[in-house]
């Protein structure tokens, strides 16, 4: 749970910076597209080491990012198709590398790309002088979301710049691609960590749906950060327990339970705004 | 070899089932897929893909069975729930298009995710075809499988063939469309259910992430070699077979090997060999029309200078005079000035250059071009003296004897420029 929680904070709020730019899908390709990337590092160092990984994701991000643009600059490609043909190209990749340098016997698979387990986490874990310090995803998550947090919190200014107005950005001689490359980075090193608890296509629930809920509500972005943390923990709180309680998969669970949460919002909005407007008739 | 020859020989049944239905999969979401991409829809089939997962689990445990009709028959249902939702949150909220879509993806995938953890739990036998459903089976397609693919795209084809026109017109402008009094609802209700079928079918040979690939990689293919909708429709479908069939064989070839990514491998290898050496679009073409207006531009350039070396009364023109008068790259200028001899435009004798009769003509009509637009900037816009010659230098390559005409009418065959230099004719 600990682990959900703490995935979910980083993703949320780089979440929510990605659909106020409208490049949401951007981050859901990223998050397909960085899986040569880590196959890549495993094959090298033939181990699950945290560092080369995450080197090797936020290469294959960068990449990713760079033949979209390519696709759309040289070849006029919409930016829709650019998306999909950037990102199953390279999951294809990712794909064909895994079945090349195996004959299966490596333990990452499509089943574990695909879906993930946050619950196998927990059996991961690390000691110290024989102190139990915690799991590794948690230890390795923990990082990136101070990281995260900093970024968000010292960046505020140049994110909410670059985030609203581009053109304005750059006329006050802020470089929009290095905030672009920054954040387009740091969502791609989350997801690689994400991975394996949370599978490729769930990252981006975590990164959308708890954002999403707090931008129908809010129109201030440091209250739709707060808030989507709120809905994050909310989500991985009572996905969790009900997922356990159900003897069901945990991280999809979490995405249900934050998609069910949006719809909630959304429809409580829809009954205010009513229910505002009957009071201004009977006024009237 | 002998890989080679077996293979396309087509002699093996397992062989022949697998191209076959690779091959229908591939026509289908090629030519549904080119809707899509017309429709700037591309992301569609990725949503679809992904949302149609909870369908298969629900038809599943419905039916009882991983009977593929009932399986695609949830998966139809679920992907038309997800389309209607992502559009109402588009339309009645205030978030954009992509964060509907990725909700819908993760949401639906979330839930299909849960659904499937609980048939698993509940250890039928049979969830094995489910997840054949989600990752891609191509390799392992049966001849039931065939049948069902084949009357699906028979379908389908038959479909887009009776449509056709409406399809096109929706395709490119709704509103049009409507205002001739077609039942647009009606229509991308159709087109919608199309792609949701074609996405069901698909996703069987390449499995959820890379379906979205077989949709829109083949259309944004061949929209780099025409425009034309019919051919649009032929060069994806034939992208398709071919990067299916590719892909067939190198999983036959190579032990191990996965269809599915190997066919999306082929799929974006055509995509990007087309971005090279496509007419017109490709950026090899691109190039070489560059260098070819270059090139134009150099030789005017230098015939220009020729002609104001001698309206200042030079008669022995070098390679020095020439670059005294105007800054060319000395290599360059070697180059043009061989050009231009060849195509009988200078003559030369030892090191000294001389315009011949045709050269001069051409020599006039671009010095003519540059004055009639400084005096067309300065009469009809008003531009100071001082600021039109760089303009004049760049329309100079351009103008065509149409505007040429025009200009001199407009003008009324001017014989001075601004500049008081004669106008050559």
């Amino acid at each position: 749970m600990l682990t959900a929680v703490l995935i979910g904070t980083s993703c949320s709020l780089l979440g929510s910076f990605l659909i106020l730019r409208k490049s949401v899908m951007i981050g859901d390709a990223i998050s397909h597209s960085v899986l040569p990337g880590i196959v890549l590092a495993f094959i090298f160092t033939e181990e699950r080491a945290a560092l080369p990984i995450l080197i090797g994701a936020a290469v294959f991000g960068v990449l990713t990012t760079m033949f979209i643009q390519f696709l759309q600059r040289k070849s006029n490609v919409q930016e829709g198709a650019a998306i999909g043909i950037s990102f199953t190209f390279f999951f294809a990749l990712g794909v064909i590398m895994i079945a090349l340098s195996t004959g299966g016997n490596v333990d990452i698979d499509q089943d574990c790309v695909l879906f993930g387990e946050i619950a196998s986490t927990y059996l991961d874990k690390i000691f110290v002088n024989g102190y139990f310090v915690g799991t590794r995803s948690i230890l390795t998550i923990a990082p990136v979301l101070l990281i995260v947090i900093l970024f968000v919190v010292f960046g505020m200014k140049g994110l909410r710049l670059t985030s609203f107005n581009e053109d304005y950005a750059k006329a006050l001689g802020i470089n929009v691609n290095a905030w672009n490359y920054a954040l387009l980075m740091l969502v791609s090193i989350t997801a690689v960590l994400s991975f394996e608890a949370v599978g490729a296509v769930l990252v981006v629930g975590f990164l959308t749906i708890p954002p999403a809920s707090a931008y129908l509500i809010t129109n201030n972005l440091s209250k739709m950060l707060w808030l989507s943390v709120v809905f994050t923990l909310l989500s991985a709180v009572g996905g969790t327990l009900l997922a356990l309680t159900l003897d069901v998969t945990i991280s999809g669970m979490i995405v249900s339970v934050a998609g069910i949460l949006f719809l909630l919002t959304w429809s409580g909005k829809i009954i205010m705004t009513k229910s505002k407007k009957i009071e201004k008739l009977s006024e009237v | 070899m002998n890989n080679l020859l077996e293979f396309f020989s087509f002699t093996n049944p397992t062989v022949r089932t697998v191209v076959l239905g690779t091959v229908l999969i591939a026509v289908c979401s090629s030519i549904v897929g080119t809707y899509t991409y017309l429709r700037k829809r591309s992301l569609v089939g990725d949503v679809v893909a992904h949302a149609i997962f909870p369908g298969i689990c629900l038809g599943f445990v419905l039916s009882g069975s991983k009977n593929p009709i009932f399986l695609m028959l949830g998966a139809i249902a679920a992907g038309w729930i997800a389309l209607v939702l992502m559009d109402a949150i588009v339309a009645k909220t205030k978030l954009k298009t992509d964060t509907a879509q990725a909700f819908i993806l993760t949401f639906f995938f979330g839930l299909g995710t849960v659904f499937l953890a609980y048939i698993q739990k509940s250890g039928s036998a049979a969830q094995t075809g489910l997840h054949d459903f989600l990752l891609g089976k191509a390799a392992n397609i049966t001849q039931f499988d065939l049948a069902v693919f084949g009357v699906i795209s028979l379908l389908l084809i038959l479909l887009v063939l009776t449509y056709y026109k409406v399809f096109k017109l929706i395709s490119f402008n709704e509103d049009y469309a409507a205002s001739l009094g077609y039942n647009v609802k009606f229509y991308r209700f159709l087109l919608t259910t199309m792609t949701v079928v074609a996405v069901a079918v698909g996703i069987q040979a390449v499995g959820v992430v890379l379906m979205s690939a077989l949709l829109i990689t083949p259309a944004a293919t061949a929209r780099l070699w025409t425009h034309k909708l019919q051919h649009l429709m032929l060069i994806a479908g034939i992208f398709g077979a071919l990067s299916g069939i590719f892909g067939a064989y190198v999983s036959y070839a190579a032990v191990n090997m996965p269809t599915g990514p190997w066919f999306v491998v082929f799929l974006t290898f055509f995509a990007l060999l087309s971005i090279f050496i496509a007419p017109k679009n490709g950026i090899l073409s691109k190039l070489k029309q560059k260098r070819i207006n270059a090139n134009k531009i150099n030789r005017e350039n230098v015939l220009k200078t020729f002609y104001n070396l001698m309206e200042h009364g030079a008669e022995q023109i070098n390679t020095q005079l020439i670059l005294e008068k105007r800054s060319f790259v000395p290599r360059v200028l070697e180059a043009t000035l061989h050009k231009l001899k060849h195509q009988g435009l200078v003559q030369r004798k030892g090191n000294i250059y001389s315009l011949t009769e045709e050269g001069m003509v051409e020599a006039k009509r671009v010095v003519r071009l540059h004055r009639l637009w400084e005096l067309y900037l300065t009469k009809r816009m008003n531009y100071k003296e001082d600021h039109i010659h760089g303009l004049a230098e760049s329309m100079e390559h351009i103008i065509t004897p149409e505007i040429e005409k025009d200009l001199l009418k407009e003008l009324d065959y001017p014989t001075q420029d601004p500049h008081q230099s004669k106008i050559p004719y």
